[in-house]
């Protein structure tokens, strides 16, 4: 069984938000939810000064704090090493939000339209009836499943302009993710909290 | 015997029955009107939660950082107010303790309503709450069961044994005062009482068992004590959040809780003594060892914020120590010195015996205690989520007037249901007052004062 897994290059990355973006239309995500987010960071003082950009989502860990913690079963980790939450099964006591130390997961406390006073547009209707959204519940990047499954990377890699994402098989040697995690020192974000990430940095 | 030729002075079991069947009379209008007052309010938070769960968490404050909040801070203080119930109850039970006798059914009760609203508010915190019965395992078609790693599921269990545990014990202590009220009354109140008290009659064989069942179950109650506010404590110390993470947290929350239940006990004892002249039967002496229950629990307590902060210090954890120092100093750092002055200097005055005796002064104390116990919960579950890892995420957590609401009504609840069974139930045990009559003899004899003398 392969342990997908996801390699982003802080060098490459320009901070462009494009993953955020193509974030947002795969998934229709409501407002104030991103699964896909980027930080920025300035260190440094004038002139020595640098700004880093640090895109951020699910870890997607080998050993998932919020999977232990979820009481109902609904957060499941796949046989690929895929997280995600089935909404049917989630009850929303969001205590995966809690020992979640990446703060990757988001509350549905209620959907709101994007548009204040107009409703839902035609077009939030269908993503959120598509993607089975349901109020109450707690939602997190999936790696794009429905793609993985049909073959395709998911869609902050395949829209990042910079090709600062790399998408593949982390228990396989030669792919791609693990040559990058070994030739250019890749490094998990707080290995201390012992949750072993599918998700690699390339140093900027 | 020359002993029984002396005359018998303070109460006589006599004395006991007229008191405690005088709180059983026929309320009047005052009592009405609190009560009243105080379902009143709960009907207004009821409404709110009934709007909240129509239109969606969205009503209350909850942000994408702070996420468990003040609902789950009504859970803890709520359990740890029950927790008091158990200890007075069954471990002071199992030690003969003398003191008990007067105060432990006002306890228990307290107990009982406290778990009651505890157990509400998980259900009112989770986005889906018809959906709260997952957390139990019960029988369905796909055998499905709750995940017994997570600490919610302990919680539960917890809760729910400890509900069990205490309202049986209440019940079955109440069993041979029941009668003894039966014996008098009329009307629905005969048919109550005959129902509760389960054809007791006063047998010697019905003491024995009734005896041997009472020490059994405090058996059974007094490990629920130390463990069920230990599995509440690991709900937050199983998560990695700086504020959360720490070894201490049990009995730091066990501590807590028995410090914040004595303190309630004395808030509902003080008045209902004052009001319904239980001066005889609920003596200084009873009222002097609950103070110093509260002393020594709230030493107990302000040591655990001493280690609390010095395990931060001495860890030097860079996140761990910003934590700290936004709970001290943040947005939120008034409810840390809140807790400070409430908990740990408040209660400083008890360790002098004429504040212990002085119930106006004892009574503005065990309020501090109240507020100050409330506010630990909240600084440790919303403050600390304040601020958590990523530092884009952090919010400042504003509750709505929906949560506001709905904890008034949890306190408006828990009184109004005491209220009631104050009235109508023997919340004084004539039996154990009885079995230990020449305590309280000499506890209302005016030279007596266990320590001084």
């Amino acid at each position: 069984m392969p342990r997908l897994g996801m390699v982003i290059d802080l060098k490459k990355c320009a901070a462009c938000y494009a993953c955020v973006a193509a974030c947002k239309t795969e998934h229709a995500t409501p407002p104030g939810v991103f699964w896909c987010r980027v930080v920025k960071h300035e260190s440094g003082s004038f002139p020595a000064v640098r700004r880093i950009a640090l895109p951020l989502g699910c870890m997607h860990c080998a050993d998932p704090p919020c999977e232990k913690t979820c009481p109902t079963g609904a957060t499941r980790k796949r046989g690929d090493g895929i997280v995600h939450v089935n909404y049917d099964e989630c009850m929303g006591c969001r205590a995966c939000m809690i020992a979640c130390p990446y703060e990757a997961r988001y509350f549905l406390a209620e959907i709101r339209p994007y548009y204040d006073g107009q409703g839902l547009t035609e077009y939030e209707r269908i993503g959120y009836a598509a993607n089975g959204y349901v109020e109450g519940t707690v939602t997190k990047c999936n790696f794009c499943m429905e793609r993985v499954d049909a073959g395709k990377e998911p869609a902050c890699v395949a829209n990042c302009p910079g090709r600062a994402r790399y998408f593949g098989d982390l228990d396989d040697p030669a792919s791609e993710v693990s040559r990058l995690i070994r030739d250019k020192r890749g490094f998990q974000l707080h290995p201390e909290f012992g949750t072993n990430p599918s998700v690699y940095y390339l140093p900027a | 015997m020359a002993a029984a030729a002396e005359p018998v002075s303070g109460p006589t079991y006599a004395d006991i029955d007229r008191g405690v069947r005088k709180i059983m009379e026929a309320p009047g209008f005052v009592y009405w009107v609190w009560v009243g007052f105080c379902f009143t309010l709960v009907a207004i938070a009821a409404a709110l939660w009934t709007r909240q769960i129509y239109v969606g968490l969205g009503v209350t404050g909850l942000r994408q950082g702070p996420m468990w909040a003040m609902y789950i801070t009504n859970f803890v203080f709520w359990v740890g107010i029950a927790h008091s119930g158990t200890l007075i109850s069954a471990i002071l039970y199992l030690f003969r303790t003398r003191w008990r006798t007067a105060v432990y059914r006002v306890a228990e009760t307290m107990t009982l309503f406290a778990v009651l609203t505890a157990g509400l508010f998980p259900i009112i915190h989770v986005g889906r709450p018809w959906y709260a019965y997952w957390l139990l395992p019960y029988p369905n078609e796909r055998s499905l069961q709750p995940d017994f790693r997570s600490p919610l599921v302990w919680d539960a269990f917890a809760v729910s044994t400890y509900l069990t545990i205490s309202a049986l014990f209440l019940v079955m202590g109440l069993i041979p005062d029941v009668a003894n009220a039966r014996d008098v009354a009329k009307g629905w109140r005969k048919t109550l009482y005959t129902i509760l008290s389960l054809g007791w009659r006063g047998t010697d064989t019905q003491w024995q068992h009734w005896s041997m069942a009472y020490l059994l179950l405090a058996g059974l109650a007094t490990p629920l004590v130390l463990s069920v506010h230990s599995v509440v404590s690991w709900d937050f110390a199983m998560a990695q959040l700086p504020g959360w993470h720490s070894t201490i947290f049990a009995p730091y929350f066990v501590a807590g809780a028995i410090f914040s239940g004595v303190a309630m006990v004395l808030t509902l004892l003080i008045p209902m003594r004052k009001i319904m002249h239980l001066e005889d039967l609920v003596t200084e002496w009873h009222i002097d060892n609950l103070a110093k229950v509260v002393l020594l629990t709230s030493l107990i307590v302000s040591y655990s914020y001493g280690v609390e902060s010095f395990i931060v210090w001495y860890g030097k954890d860079p996140i761990e120590m910003m934590t700290f120092h936004e709970r001290y100093f943040g947005p939120h750092g008034w409810v840390f010195w809140v807790c400070i002055f409430c908990n740990c200097i408040a209660p400083l005055p008890l360790f002098s015996p004429r504040v212990r005796r002085n119930t106006v002064v004892l009574f503005i104390i065990t309020i501090f205690v109240n507020i100050g116990m409330w506010f630990e919960r909240f600084m440790i579950i919303a403050v600390s989520q304040e601020n958590n890892f990523n530092p884009s995420q952090w919010a400042i957590y504003h509750p709505s007037i929906t949560e506001i609401m709905i904890t008034v009504g949890s306190f408006a609840w828990f009184l109004g249901l005491f209220s009631l069974f104050a009235r109508f139930m023997p919340i004084i045990s004539m039996t154990e007052l009885k079995e230990g009559i020449h305590w309280l003899r000499e506890a209302v004899r005016d030279d007596y004062y266990p320590g001084l003398k």
